[in-house]
C-alpha cells in the first residue's frame, strides 16, 4: 500500500513547520521516512504545497472510533479516514466500545482493524473490567501489546481505592521501556447524576437536569492528591471548568507528573448553545459558561494545557433524534479540530500545532514516528494545511458515518490539503485516498 | 371603534369611505319606531319575545328597539347579544375570532327570538346565527329585523322586518350609525 | 396558512397574553350553553402525543378540542414501547403523514415540543401540553384567567408560589406570565427545591412561607411529590408539611381576599390541608374548569381562527389580533 518501493515524494513549495521552527522548504519523502528538506528539492511524484504549511501529522489522544460494537455509527476504517482528512496520522481509540477494551483479546482486535487504516490507530484500555469501576482490568496484559494509555472514559473511576490501586499498580508497567499512563474522565457520578447539561442559568430555564462544574472538579481534585501520593503519571481528559484547568496548572507547578487536554467544542461553544434542545450539542464533560471558555482560552495561550483532543464521538441519526435527555452524548471532532483551533484560537501557528501534535505525541509516547521534527531520517508522517482555505462544515460532506456535529453551517479558516501516513499520501487534494 | 384602522386580510381590509347618505338621523330614529310597531303587531304583544342582536352592527340597534318597545308597549323584551365568529362558515379562508362574548339572558326554550342586525346582505351571517341560536334551547320562531337589506343573497334568507330596502353594487359598503346609514366603499390602506 | 405553534409562555408578548385571556371569554361562555359546543374546527384533526400519563390535561384538552367540533386522536406512549424502537422523529413524521392539523404533545423530557415543531416546520401546529421540568404554557394560561376571574386583574398582585419550584413546569411557566403580566412573585421554597441559577428570574425568593404569608393575595402550591425523599430534598413530607403545607392555622394569617390556588392533582395532607382546598378561597376547581376555556381558546386561535402569525417563534403583532378579525363594516361579508 505503501508507494511503490523507492518512489520519491516531494511536498512542493510549503512552508515547515515543526518543533524546530518554520522555513521554506521542500520536502522529499521515500521508503516512509523524510529523506530531504530543502530549496528546489524534486521527487518522482510531486504534491503541490505551495501556499501552505508542512506540518508533522496530528495526533489525537481522545477519538471513539465505535467498534467493536457500534459500527452503525462510525467504524475505525471511517473514523481513521475523518481523522486523516483532518490531518491526523495517529489517533487514539478510546476504550469504551462494546465489549470495553479491557483485555488483550480486544486489543488485538482494534489494532488489528487499525492496521489497514489511513491513520496509524491506537487503543487505550480500560482500567477496570468492563469499565464497570470494580475490579482492575489485566493492564499488564494489555501493555505488553503496546497499550500506554488506561482510562475508563465515558466514566471515571468513582472509587478512590481502586483508582489508588490502578495507579501504583500502573507504576510498575513498562512497554519499550516507557511507563504507562492512566488517564480520567473526571466526573463525580453520585453529584453528576441525572444531569444532561452544564448545570447553571440555562439548565435552571430550560428545565433540563444539569450537572455541576464541581462534579468535574472533584475528581481532578481527587486524582491530582492521588498523583501525589502514588507519584504515577495521570493524564487529565477533556478538562472543561475553569476549576479544573486552574487545579491541573497548579499541580504541574507544584511538580506532579500530570498532563491534560481540553477539546475543541469546550473552547468554542458553550451552554447557551443548548437552547434549541438540540441533542447534537449535548456533550459530556458539558458545554460550560463564557467564563469557562475563557479560562480554558487563556490556559491554551499561557501553556498550561498540554494537548488539544477531540473527543471525536459519533452518534447516529436516530440516536441523537431523541429527546435531549435521552440522547447520548458527544459530537465529531477529528475533521473540524485543526481549522476550529486555527480560527478560533488566536495563536501563532507553530503553537496551535503543538497542541495538536507533538505535545500529544509526547503525551502518548509516539514522538519517535509522530510530531518529531521534520528532518532527513524521521517517519513520514506529515499532513499539508492551507492556512488560507476557507469552508464552511457540512455535515453531509463528513467523511466520517456520523453526521453530529455542532459546527454544521460554521465558516472556518484552513483546510488539509494533503496528508502522508509513513510515506504515502492517504489524502491528496482533500481527497482521501483509501 | 367605527374609525378604527381595518388591516385585515385582503380582500376585505381596508376603511370605509362614506359617498353618499341614504339615510339620516331621523330617518333611522323613525326606521327603528316603525319596525317596533310591526314587531309588537307581528306577535300580538310582546308575550315570549327576545331580542337578540348580533354583534357587533345588531347590538345597539337590539337596544334602541327595546327602548321604543318599552314606549310603545309599557315593557321591553329581554335583549341578547350573539356572536356568531365560531358558527362562520368562513373561518380558514380568512381570519376570524370572537368580538365579544355572547349573552343570552334567558332560557330560549318555547321563546320567539327577533335577531336584529344592521345590514342584510349575503344572508351568511343570518345562516350562522340560526345554528348558533340551537345552543340555546329550542326557539319557538325566529324573526329577523335589519336596518338595511342591500340585497345579494346568496342563502333562501329574507328579513321580517326592514328600515330600508338599500340596491346596492357587490362592491359597496353599507354603514349604520345612530347618526344615519352612508353608502360608500372600502379603501384598501386608505389612511 | 402556515401553522402556528404555542410552545412556551416566553414566545408571547403582553398583548397576546391579555388577547388570549380576552378571547377565553367567549369560550367560556360556550361551555355554558345547554349545548356547549361549536362548529369552529369541524373537519380539524387533532391529536394528543403523550409520552407521560396525564388524564387531566389530556381529558382537559380533549374537551376542549369536542367543544370546538374537532376531531381527536390519541397516541400515547407507553415507556416499554418506546424503547422498542422507533425514534421519536420517526413517531412524529408517522402521525403526520396521516393528515393532522395538531399535535399536542406531552412528553417527560424538556424540550420535545421544540423537537417536534422543528421537525413539522409550520405543516402542522404544536402546542406544548407540558415538557419535563420545563413548561407548560396552558396551565400558565389558565391559572393567569383563574386569577383575573376572581381577582379582576393579575397586574399588581403579589403571587407567592410555593413548593418543588425546581421540578416544576407550572411554576417556569408561571412565573413567566404572572410577571409579564405585572404581578409581583415570589418563589417559596426550600433551596433544594428551587432551581441551581434563578439570579436572572424577575422573582423573589423566601425559604420561610409564614413570613410571606400575609402579604400574599394569591398563594399558588405546587405539588409536592413522595420522591423528592429518596433524592434527599427534603428530609421527610411531615417535615415539608411543617414548614411550608397550607394550614388551617397557615390560612388565618392570609389576608381575607387572598385566593388559594394549586395545579392538580393535590396530595392533601402534604401541600394543602383536606379543609383548606375546600375553602371557597380554594379556586382549585375553577382553575379545571377554566382549562376546558382556556385551551378551546388556544385551538381556535391556532387551527381555527386564520389570524397569521406565529406563536411561538415571533412575537406576535398585537395590533393584527385586534384588528383582523373584525368583519370590517356588518354587511360587507354578509
Amino acid at each position: 500500500m505503501a508507494a511503490p518501493e523507492g518512489t520519491t515524494i516531494v511536498l512542493k513549495g510549503g512552508r515547515v513547520v515543526d518543533a524546530d521552527g518554520e522555513r521554506t522548504a521542500d520536502v522529499v519523502i521515500a521508503d516512509g521516512l523524510v529523506v530531504g528538506v530543502g530549496p528546489d528539492l524534486s521527487g518522482e511524484r510531486t504534491l503541490d504545497a505551495a501556499g501552505c504549511i508542512v506540518a508533522p501529522g496530528l495526533v489525537d489522544l481522545h477519538s471513539h472510533l465505535r467498534q467493536p460494537g457500534q459500527e452503525e455509527a462510525e467504524t475505525i476504517e471511517t473514523g481513521a479516514r475523518a481523522a486523516a482528512l483532518g490531518g491526523y496520522t495517529c489517533i487514539l481509540a478510546m476504550p469504551n466500545t462494546i465489549p470495553a477494551v479491557d483485555h488483550a483479546g480486544i486489543v488485538r482486535e482494534v489494532l488489528e482493524l487499525g492496521r489497514a487504516a489511513p491513520c496509524d490507530v491506537l487503543t487505550a484500555g480500560a482500567i477496570t473490567v468492563g469499565r464497570a469501576g470494580e475490579q482492575l482490568a489485566p493492564l499488564g496484559e494489555m501493555a505488553a501489546l503496546g497499550v500506554r494509555f488506561f482510562t475508563d472514559d465515558g466514566a471515571g473511576v468513582a472509587d478512590a481505592r481502586l483508582m489508588r490501586r490502578a495507579m501504583e499498580y500502573a507504576g510498575g508497567l513498562h512497554h519499550a521501556g516507557r511507563g504507562v499512563v492512566l488517564a480520567q474522565h473526571c466526573e463525580d457520578p453520585v453529584l453528576a447524576s441525572g444531569g444532561h447539561m452544564h448545570e447553571g442559568e440555562w439548565s435552571s430555564k430550560l428545565g433540563i437536569p444539569g450537572q455541576p462544574a464541581e462534579a468535574e472538579e472533584l475528581m481532578v481534585m481527587r486524582d491530582l492528591a492521588l498523583a501525589r501520593l502514588t507519584g504515577t503519571r495521570v493524564h487529565f481528559q477533556h478538562l472543561s471548568t475553569a476549576g479544573s484547568v486552574a487545579m491541573v496548572a497548579a499541580a504541574k507547578d507544584a511538580g506532579l507528573p500530570v498532563t491534560c487536554e481540553v477539546t475543541t467544542h469546550h473552547f468554542t461553544l458553550t451552554h447557551a448553545s443548548c437552547t434549541g434542545y438540540d441533542p447534537v450539542f449535548k456533550v459530556n464533560p458539558p458545554l460550560r459558561t463564557d467564563a469557562d471558555v475563557v479560562a480554558v482560552r487563556q490556559a491554551l495561550a499561557n501553556g498550561s494545557i498540554d494537548c488539544i483532543a477531540t473527543d471525536h464521538a459519533p452518534h447516529t441519526q436516530e440516536a441523537k433524534e431523541a429527546a435531549f435527555d435521552a440522547a447520548p452524548p458527544g459530537m465529531l471532532g477529528l475533521e473540524t479540530a485543526l481549522a476550529l483551533t486555527l480560527t478560533e484560537l488566536d495563536l501563532p501557528v507553530a503553537e496551535a500545532l503543538a497542541l495538536l501534535s507533538w505535545r500529544p505525541a509526547e503525551v502518548l509516547g509516539v514522538e519517535a514516528s509522530h510530531g518529531g521534527p521534520i528532518v532527513p531520517g524521521r517517519a513520514a508522517n506529515l499532513t499539508v494545511v492551507d492556512l488560507e482555505e476557507r469552508w464552511i462544515v457540512d455535515p453531509s460532506a463528513l467523511a466520517s458515518r456520523s453526521r453530529n456535529t455542532p459546527y454544521a453551517g460554521r465558516e472556518l479558516a484552513g483546510r488539509v490539503r494533503h496528508t502522508v501516513l509513513h510515506g504515502e499520501p492517504v489524502v491528496i487534494d482533500r481527497e482521501a485516498q483509501r | 371603534m367605527a374609525e378604527r384602522e381595518r388591516r385585515s386580510t385582503p380582500p376585505y381590509g381596508g376603511v370605509f369611505v362614506a359617498r353618499s347618505q341614504v339615510m339620516d338621523a331621523d330617518d333611522v330614529r323613525r326606521a327603528i319606531w316603525r319596525m317596533s310597531h310591526e314587531i309588537v303587531e307581528r306577535n300580538h304583544g310582546l308575550d315570549g319575545v327576545v331580542l337578540v342582536g348580533l354583534q357587533t352592527g345588531g347590538v345597539a340597534l337590539a337596544h334602541a328597539f327595546a327602548d321604543a318597545l318599552q314606549e310603545i308597549d309599557g315593557a321591553s323584551p329581554p335583549v341578547g347579544t350573539l356572536d356568531v365568529a365560531l358558527y362562520r362558515d368562513d373561518i380558514g379562508i380568512r381570519p376570524v375570532l370572537p368580538e365579544a362574548v355572547t349573552e343570552i339572558p334567558v332560557d330560549l326554550d318555547g321563546a320567539i327570538v327577533v335577531l336584529v342586525d344592521d345590514v342584510l346582505f349575503t344572508g351568511r351571517t343570518i345562516r350562522a346565527a340560526l345554528d348558533a341560536l340551537n345552543a340555546f334551547g329550542r326557539v319557538r320562531a325566529v324573526q329577523l329585523a335589519v336596518m338595511v337589506d342591500r340585497g345579494h343573497r346568496e342563502l333562501p334568507i329574507r328579513p321580517d322586518f326592514v328600515g330600508k330596502n338599500l340596491p346596492t353594487r357587490r362592491d359597496e359598503m353599507v354603514n349604520v350609525s345612530p347618526s344615519g346609514v352612508d353608502l360608500g366603499e372600502l379603501v384598501k390602506d386608505g389612511r | 396558512m402556515a401553522h402556528q405553534h404555542l410552545l412556551s409562555v416566553s414566545d408571547l408578548a403582553v398583548e397576546d397574553l391579555e388577547q388570549l385571556l380576552r378571547l377565553t371569554d367567549a369560550f367560556a361562555e360556550v361551555s355554558r350553553r345547554q349545548i356547549p359546543k361549536v362548529p369552529a374546527l369541524r373537519g380539524k384533526n387533532v391529536v394528543w402525543l403523550f409520552y407521560e400519563d396525564s388524564t387531566r390535561t389530556r381529558l382537559s384538552f380533549e374537551q376542549a378540542a369536542k367543544r370546538l367540533s374537532a376531531d381527536t386522536m390519541t397516541f400515547s406512549v407507553s415507556s416499554s414501547s418506546v424503547k422498542k424502537g422507533e425514534s421519536l422523529r420517526d413517531t412524529v413524521l408517522t402521525i403526520e403523514a396521516m393528515g393532522v392539523d395538531g399535535i399536542v404533545v406531552r412528553h417527560g423530557s424538556a424540550g420535545v415540543p421544540w423537537q417536534v415543531a422543528r421537525w413539522l416546520g409550520d405543516r402542522v401546529s404544536v402546542v406544548n401540553a407540558g415538557d419535563g421540568w420545563h413548561e407548560h404554557p396552558t396551565q400558565a394560561l389558565l391559572d393567569c384567567y383563574t386569577i383575573r376571574d376572581r381577582c379582576g386583574t393579575v397586574a399588581g398582585l403579589r403571587i407567592g408560589i410555593v413548593g418543588d419550584v425546581k421540578h416544576s413546569r407550572v411554576a417556569r411557566s408561571d412565573v413567566l406570565a404572572f410577571t409579564a403580566l405585572g404581578a409581583e412573585v415570589t418563589l417559596i421554597a426550600p433551596p433544594t427545591l428551587l432551581p441551581s441559577n434563578i439570579e436572572g428570574w424577575p422573582v423573589r425568593v423566601s425559604h420561610d412561607l409564614d413570613a410571606v404569608l400575609p402579604d400574599l393575595d394569591v398563594v399558588y402550591l405546587l405539588r409536592m411529590q413522595r420522591e423528592r425523599m429518596t433524592e434527599h430534598l427534603i428530609p421527610s413530607l411531615r417535615e415539608y408539611t411543617a414548614r411550608y403545607g397550607l394550614t388551617e392555622r397557615r390560612v388565618d394569617a392570609m389576608r381575607d381576599d387572598a385566593i388559594v390556588m394549586h395545579p392538580g392533582p393535590m396530595n392533601r395532607g402534604v401541600e394543602i390541608s383536606a379543609e383548606v382546598a375546600d375553602l371557597p378561597r380554594s379556586v382549585i376547581i375553577d382553575q379545571v374548569r377554566n382549562g376546558v376555556a382556556v385551551r378551546m381558546a388556544v385551538l381556535y386561535l391556532l387551527l381555527g381562527s386564520g389570524v397569521d402569525r406565529v406563536l411561538g417563534t415571533a412575537p406576535l403583532d398585537a395590533d393584527a389580533l385586534l384588528t383582523a378579525p373584525e368583519p370590517v363594516v356588518e354587511g360587507a361579508v354578509g
